[in-house]
């Protein structure tokens, strides 16, 4: 169902014009309620009197991860925090976490967006949903248990963990959606077969999956083991959660609601927005958010994104799924390079499991050279070297397709490219710059 | 009657064949035939052993990529023109040959030469129709 009929299916101007009058109100109050913002304003002469529409946005500075933690933890509030009604905090490998606070009006408008994402899914009032994202300071769980009471659901707040239990709670309260992360479903499809269930006769028939990335691939395989419909959602905790955008059962890219989080897709080399369809960073504007509103919050996660209108009836814009983060990306002769495309590559290519290593490197006086590394699998090993080099020259010609530069293949001795943390590091520049 | 190859992915580099042979010496398999196709980066060590079935497990219990191949071990006599007269009988059939080497040792007066076919059955109705003898894996064991 289309929860916010006004809203999500709203005429393309009719929505500018409420996003221009949002952030004709947003501005001013973001000005003279942050110290913070305000001198960042400043300094971009993007005063309140500058900003008269949502095309205005250009002039906005933009806000970034570090912006957050060096003003950790109440420097980027707009209001006291006798009006916070409620704190998460992510995790942070280095330095202060992530820290977000919600009014009482932010957690109203998180219920609702969480709401219209349960509706993108299928949900209709009345079903009943296992939440089994981590409730706590991490927001998957509670942001979908609030969305899921906006819509009128029956919850069952399992949490994560606990697999036996949260198989005999699907079947005992014949949960039609489960929300939890993608590798998580496909453990506990494991773990029905280990205890004698057949996960295609489960009751679930509708998945919200997020909080990772995850493949095409992988989508098919847990709507082939568990006989369901698997939807991808999208947010980040910044921003406000889960709650950002999620796919219809179209499945054709993920709605993202641009009434309240404004998105444009950045070139992160030139801060420029890029043209529609082509990739780069999905930087958001929250538009009526009270507690830490973000002006043009670059999530360093590299989409594309369309305007046309869907099958579903929606108007909002939708965005591709994650193709890759910024954090990675390399610049070869002018390209911006993601791993996640090589990878994509690879995936792509039957039977190759993406472990590689991208080596840039440049000669003296010399282009910048890439060259790829990519693991031998079992699946895909032949005595034959003329097989094994027709793949060698399949994944080289389909990953030139996807950069546009030359690049140089090798397949390498399994286990040989250097692991962290069970990652494979994935980039190993040489190039004296 | 096809016989067992073990296919071994081997990079360029120092000491690779010697790991894999340290291995399989270590465990008392024995390499029966042996040969090595390299391109300028990596290499396929093809090998026929006394016991496959351990062989392949030592080498993926050591994350070496190794796969089974069946080829076939025919019988040359061992004199001037011997190969020939068997690859002429291939060549009027259009029997296609990858690739082959030789055993290291032999049993009777005769050659034993390992051949990998693109259509391994039909190679072996050609053989049989010819009378070319070819080798059994128990034979291959008993070596």
């Amino acid at each position: 169902m289309i929860w916010r009929q006004d809203v999500e299916c709203a005429a393309p101007a009719d929505l500018k014009a409420l996003q221009s009058e949002y952030l004709r109100k947003l501005i001013p109050y973001i000005y003279h309620n942050c110290p913070v913002y305000r001198q960042k304003l400043d300094a971009a002469k993007a005063t309140p009197d500058k900003i008269k529409s949502i095309d205005d946005i250009k002039r906005l500075p933009f806000t970034t991860k570090e912006d957050m933690r060096d003003n950790y933890p109440f420097g980027l509030f707009c209001v006291g925090q006798d009006r916070i009604n409620e704190i998460h905090v992510s995790s942070g490998t280095t330095g202060n976490p992530t820290l977000v606070g919600y009014t009482k009006d932010d957690l109203k408008l998180w219920g609702d967006v969480m709401a219209r994402v349960l509706g993108c899914a299928g949900a209709v009032p009345g079903d009943t949903i296992q939440i089994a994202y981590g409730y706590g300071l991490f927001t998957g769980g509670l942001g979908f248990h609030y969305g899921a009471l906006e819509m009128g659901l029956r919850i069952i707040p399992t949490s994560s963990g606990q697999t036996a239990r949260q198989l005999k709670l699907m079947k005992d309260f014949n949960s039609k959606i489960i929300a939890c992360t993608p590798s998580y479903v496909l453990y506990m499809a494991e773990e029905a077969k280990e205890l004698g269930v057949d996960p295609a006769q489960g009751n679930w028939k509708i998945g919200i999956f997020g909080a990772e990335p995850w493949s095409e691939a992988m989508r098919r395989e847990i709507e082939g083991i568990w006989n369901m419909l698997a939807t991808d959602v999208y947010g980040l905790s910044e921003i406000i959660g889960p709650g950002v955008a999620q796919e219809c059962h179209h499945k054709d890219g993920l709605h993202i609601f641009s009434d309240v989080f404004y998105p444009e897709v950045i070139d992160p080399k030139t801060g420029q927005e890029v043209p529609e369809g082509e990739d780069g960073e999905l930087t958001i504007t929250t538009l009526t958010k009270q507690g830490i509103p973000l002006l043009r919050y670059g999530t360093r996660d590299i989409v594309s994104i369309r305007y046309d209108k869907c099958r579903c009836g929606r108007t909002s814009p939708r965005i591709s799924k994650i193709k890759g983060r910024t954090d990675d990306m390399i610049v070869v002769r002018g390209i911006n390079v993601f791993p996640s495309q090589i990878e994509h590559v690879l995936v792509g290519i039957e039977g190759t499991q993406p472990h590689y290593q991208i080596i840039v490197d440049r000669q003296a006086h010399k282009l910048d050279e890439v060259e790829v590394l990519v693991e031998v699998e079992q699946r895909f090993f032949s005595d034959e070297i003329k097989r094994l080099n027709e793949i060698r020259d399949q994944i080289r010609r389909e990953i030139e397709n996807v950069l546009s530069i030359g690049v140089k293949v090798t397949l390498v001795e399994p286990k040989t490219i250097e692991r962290s943390m069970g990652k494979s590091k994935r980039i190993i520049d040489k190039r004296a710059l | 009657m096809k016989i067992t190859q073990i296919s071994i992915f081997l990079e360029n580099r120092k000491g690779r064949l010697y790991d894999v042979c340290s291995l399989l010496g270590a465990n008392q398999v024995n390499i029966r035939a042996l040969t090595i196709a390299e391109t300028e980066s990596f290499g396929v060590l093809r090998i026929v052993v006394d016991k496959s079935d351990l062989a392949i497990k030592l080498l993926r219990d050591n994350h070496f990529v190794a796969n089974f191949t069946d080829v076939v071990a025919i019988e040359v006599p061992d004199k001037p023109g011997g190969l020939a007269s068997i690859l002429k009988v291939f060549s009027d059939n259009d029997v296609n040959i990858e690739y082959m080497y030789g055993f290291v040792e032999k049993f009777t007066d005769k050659a034993l030469l390992v051949m990998r076919f693109e259509d391994a059955d039909f190679a072996q109705q050609i053989l049989a129709k010819h009378n070319i003898r070819v080798v059994a894996e128990k034979d291959i064991e008993g070596l």
